[in-house]
Formats: structure tokens, C-alpha cells, sequence
């Protein structure tokens, strides 16, 4: 699948701005006056700038409201009611912890819960593709949840609990890439079944339909190099986990978290990157290319 | 809306028979030019006499080699287009409900006044049948030529899609397939017609027909033995001027 940049930046900033917010919903912690106004306004830009971000995907975002109609069956349209569910109700919470230090927690819990659901809507997007078998598996919506509750959890210096998510996240990106790797060539579909011609013997493309590219080849077909993809998984990895754990473990100071969650966000952006990038859609195989 | 129906009174779709296609690409031709003129927005190019054009199209003719266990490889030309499937994964992913099949005939079409581009319809179809338009960012996909085959304004015997209309092999049939009775049904029968990608569970209502067998060659040659090879070495006034003209400059070795 094509990696592209707008889905990438929505993903990671917004699963780390929907963590963030899914901790100050419990209320751990919650802070008042200029350092809630704070907390809530980092989480904001990262939840909101991924939305803004994602709309730049679209090809007529003024239609963008239409998208809340379909909740019942699609979960893009499940997302966008789940994201601005919990946007609004965790405004509200924000506003009365900050400017008038009410606490009201059950709101707050209601916030959680509705981070939680967006994060998962996310990750459906993709975990429900039949067509890209990398995707449809339980470890996208489980690694999408770890990611986004252990990156909140760095972000809002819940120490104990980022080091436990984030060392989950890591364990399940390696179940996600150990069992993905195969997951194309175990689904059954090939060029045989594609063209129906398997049963006759070995199919290959004698000539394209096209000469030039066209939208199925940008947008589906995109070919990673093995030791690029290889050497980006072990980087990716270092960021995202090994070096904020290690921080974490030996305590965090401003500086030190600092680094961590810089790292961990640079990490996100590069496995957010492999995830697109080294997804192979069925359709590649009408073009004999994977 | 973007729930599929739980049953379509028709089921209208193409029969395509692999073992004609000649691979001539009028198909995708009439196509394009029927849908650019017609219904929603035009098929657009970009870059269409520049170094790198492309375009927008809602079928396209592939070409395959098939290369059985013992003899001869065998060449398959393969139009694809939307399949209008059944079970149709791009129609359950649509946010906005600009994605539907219809309940009178299963026909998938795209509401494109209501189409946000988001692609996901794209993502969801295994079969590359639907592409975004590169001008008007809108999904566009094969529409079974909704505008033609309804269409008393037209004489009767273009009341078919512009791709079967304009086949000249004959390789592209249109019809009910919900009606056993139907000519592409009774087609389907004969020539054990096929899914694609069976397993994807979108049950397509397009089928394919598999290429026959290819005949088989006599080994035997009745002129066989009244074409028995010349002599190799000859003798006599022949083989003398042979030998001699061979020996001039730039002569035959
Ligand atoms: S072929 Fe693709 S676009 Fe057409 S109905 Fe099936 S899944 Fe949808
Ligand atoms: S591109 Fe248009 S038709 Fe396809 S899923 Fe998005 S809104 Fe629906
Ligand atoms: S039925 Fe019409 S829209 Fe569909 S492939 Fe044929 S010509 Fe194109």
C-alpha cells in the first residue's frame, strides 16, 4: 500500500493525542488551572491535527459531513462519530477541570472509553481489509490500542504504566511482523485464483493492461526492499520501545522523558510507515507484482 | 445505502469468455468514450500527450501466459471490470453511503455528488475495479452502462452495455444471472463459468469462462511420404554446378 504521508501523520498523532486524552479521562493525572491547560491543549493539537491531517487525504473534504451517516455498517463513518463523540465530551470535562476545578470523574470515564473505541475504530479501517492480508488480524487492533495507550501514558508521565504498554506494544509488533510476513502467501490468493487460470498451470503476466501507471499501481502496489525494509524494522523498533523502556526503567527526569517520548514518536512514525508500506494488496496480483 | 441489500430481485451482470477475447481493447475504448460522454463525470486523462499520460478507465484488458505441466504455453487475454458482486466488501466500507447496489437489479453504482474520495471503496475491492478519478476526486467504477441499458432513447439493439456492444468477438455477454434461463445463465452451465478470487467471499455476479482445449494435432501426415527430403550429396551435372557456384566469391558454403 501506498505510504502515504497524510494517513501516516492522522494515525500516529492522533492515537498518541487519543492516549493522552484516554489518561487524563481517568483522571491520572488530573491537573487544573495552567498545567491542565496544558495537558489538554498537547493532547488537542496531537488528536485534532491528525484529523486535520487525514482530511487532507480526501478528495472533496467539504463533503466531510456526510461521513458521519454510516455508522452502521462502515467503520471509517464509525471513527469520525466515535472521534467527535469523544472530542466533545471530553471538552467539556477539560473546561470544567480547568478553568473552574470541578473534577467531574464519571465524564472523564466516559471520555476514556470513547479513546479507546476511536482508537479501535482506526484500527478496524484496516484490520477489516480482506484484500491486504497483512492487515486482517487481531494484532493491528491490539497494537493500535497498545501503541496509543503506551504512548499516553509516556506523554502523561504515568511511568509504570508506560513501561508495561509500551513493552506489550513491542512483544505484539513483533507477533504483527513475525506472523504478517507469511500472512499473503498462507490466504489462499494468488495470481492462479486471481485470473481463475491457477488450475492449468503457472500463470504470469504476458503483457500490462497499461502502459503507463495508473491509481491502482500509486495507490496499491508499492515495493519495499527487503534489507531497507529490514534495517528501517530494527531502527523503528530501537525508537519506538527499547530506548524510551530503558529511559523509563531508570526514572524519568524532564530531560530524560523528553527524549523518550521524542523517540518513541519518531519510532511511530517509521513502524506507522512499514505498516503501510510493506501491506501487500491482492490486486497486485493482476499486475503480477506483489 | 451503504448496508447491502439482502437480496436483489435481478442479478445483471457480464459473462466474459476468456476463450475468445482476442485482446483488441476495443472494449476499454468504448467504454471510456461512452462513460466520458454519459453519466457522471467524464473519464478523465492527465499528462494525455506529455511524457507520462494516464487516465481514468473502468475496464482494462490484461494478457496472460499460462504455462501448463507438458506442452505448449497458452496466451489469455483478461478484460476486468467491476463484477458487481453479491457480497460487495466496497459497499460496506463506504462512510458516506455514496457507494450502494441496487435492490431492483444488484447493479453496484456510485453516488458521486455524495463521494468524499476517500478511496476506502478502492482499498475494499480485491479486484482493482474501482479507480479515482484523477480531475474530479470521485470514485468511478464500471456502471453495467445503467445509461444505455434502460434507455428507450436509444434503438433497442444498443440496450447493452458499450464494452458487449462493441466486442467483435463476441467475447462479452450481458444478462440476468439470477435466471437460470437467461442466455449468460444457460452460457455459464455449458462452459463451467468461474468466480474470481473465490475465496474473498464477494461472490461475484460476473462470471468467466475458462479457455477451452486447445485441439490436438495428428502426429501422422498423409503427404508424408511423397514429401521425402532431397537427396543430400547429389551427383552428376547438378552437384558440379553446385559445388562451382559455391566456390565463387560470396557463394553459398
Ligand atoms: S468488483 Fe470490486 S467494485 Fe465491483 S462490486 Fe465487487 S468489490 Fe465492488
Ligand atoms: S471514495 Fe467515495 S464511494 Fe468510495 S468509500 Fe469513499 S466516499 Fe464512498
Ligand atoms: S458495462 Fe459499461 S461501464 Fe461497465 S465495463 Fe462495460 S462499457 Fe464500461
Amino acid at each position: 500500500m501506498h505510504p502515504a504521508p497524510s494517513v501516516i501523520i492522522f494515525t500516529s498523532l492522533s492515537g498518541l493525542g487519543f492516549g493522552l486524552l484516554f489518561w487524563l479521562g481517568l483522571g491520572q493525572p488530573a491537573p487544573t488551572g495552567w498545567v491542565g491547560f496544558g495537558f489538554f491543549f498537547i493532547a488537542y493539537a496531537l488528536a485534532v491535527g491528525g484529523l486535520m491531517a487525514s482530511a487532507f487525504h480526501l478528495g472533496h473534504p467539504e463533503r466531510a459531513l456526510k461521513a458521519f451517516t454510516q455508522w452502521r455498517s462502515s467503520w471509517l463513518s464509525r471513527e469520525a462519530v466515535a472521534a467527535v463523540a469523544t472530542l466533545v465530551t471530553m471538552g467539556i470535562y477539560a473546561a470544567l477541570l480547568v478553568f473552574a476545578g470541578i473534577h467531574v470523574a464519571p465524564l472523564g470515564w466516559i471520555g476514556a472509553v470513547g479513546c479507546l473505541a476511536t482508537v479501535l475504530t482506526t484500527s478496524m479501517i484496516y484490520a477489516q481489509m480482506k484484500t491486504v492480508p497483512r492487515w486482517r488480524h487481531w494484532s493491528t487492533p491490539a497494537l493500535f490500542l497498545a501503541l496509543s495507550l503506551g504512548g499516553g501514558a509516556l506523554l502523561s508521565n504515568n511511568g509504570w504504566a508506560a513501561l508495561v504498554l509500551l513493552t506489550v506494544a513491542a512483544v505484539l509488533q513483533l507477533v504483527a511482523w513475525f506472523t504478517g510476513d507469511t500472512r499473503l502467501a498462507r490466504s489462499g490468493t494468488d495470481i492462479g485464483t486471481a485470473t481463475g487460470l491457477g488450475g492449468r498451470g503457472a500463470v504470469r503476466q504476458f503483457e500490462p493492461p497499461h502502459t503507463g501507471t495508473n491509481y491502482l499501481l500509486r495507490e496499491f502496489v508499492h515495493v519495499v526492499g527487503r534489507r531497507h525494509a529490514q534495517s528501517l524494522r530494527v531502527i523503528s523498533f530501537g525508537l519506538a520501545f527499547v530506548l524510551p523502556v530503558l529511559v523509563l526503567a531508570l526514572g524519568l527526569t524532564h530531560v530524560t522523558a523528553a527524549i523518550a517520548v521524542l523517540s518513541h514518536l519518531a519510532g511511530v512514525f517509521a513502524l506507522r510507515w512499514l505498516f503501510f508500506a510493506q501491506a501487500e494488496h491482492v490486486v497486485g496480483f493482476y499486475y503480477d507484482k506483489r | 445505502m451503504t448496508s447491502l441489500p439482502s437480496h436483489t430481485d435481478k442479478k445483471l451482470g457480464l459473462v466474459i469468455d476468456l476463450d475468445t477475447c482476442v485482446g483488441c481493447h476495443a472494449c476499454v475504448i468504448a467504454c471510456k468514450g461512452w462513460n466520458t460522454e454519459n453519466y457522471g463525470a467524464p473519464l478523465a486523462d492527465t499528462d494525455a500527450y506529455g511524457a507520462k499520460p494516464e487516465g481514468s478507465f473502468l475496464n482494462r484488458v490484461h494478457s496472460y501466459e499460462v504455462q501448463p505441466e507438458t506442452g505448449a504455453a497458452q496466451l489469455v487475454h483478461f478484460p476486468k471490470s467491476c463484477l458487481h458482486c453479491d457480497d460487495a466488501p466496497c459497499v460496506t466500507v463506504c462512510p458516506t453511503g455514496a457507494s450502494y447496489k441496487r435492490v431492483e437489479d444488484g447493479i453496484v453504482l456510485v453516488n458521486e455528488t455524495d463521494c468524499i474520495g476517500c478511496g476506502l471503496c478502492a482499498w475494499a475491492c480485491p479486484y482493482g475495479a474501482r479507480e479515482m478519478d484523477p480531475v474530479e476526486q470521485v470514485m468511478k467504477k464500471c456502471t453495467l452502462c445503467v445509461d444505455r441499458i434502460y434507455n428507450e432513447n436509444i434503438p433497442e439493439v444498443d440496450r447493452q452495455p458499450a464494452c458487449v456492444r462493441t466486442c467483435p468477438a463476441g467475447a462479452r455477454h450481458f444478462g440476468d444471472l439470477a435466471d437460470p434461463n437467461s442466455a449468460v445463465s444457460q452460457l455459464v452451465a455449458e462452459r463451467g463459468g468461474m468466480d474470481l478470487m473465490p475465496e474473498q467471499g464477494t461472490k461475484p455476479v460476473n462470471k468467466y469462462l475458462p479457455p477451452r482445449p486447445k485441439d490436438e494435432v495428428p502426429e501422422f501426415d498423409v503427404l508424408g511420404p511423397y514429401l521425402e527430403p532431397v537427396a543430400e550429396t547429389g551427383t552428376g551435372f547438378v552437384a558440379w554446378l553446385d559445388k562451382t557456384l559455391s566456390a565463387l566469391p560470396g557463394g553459398a558454403k
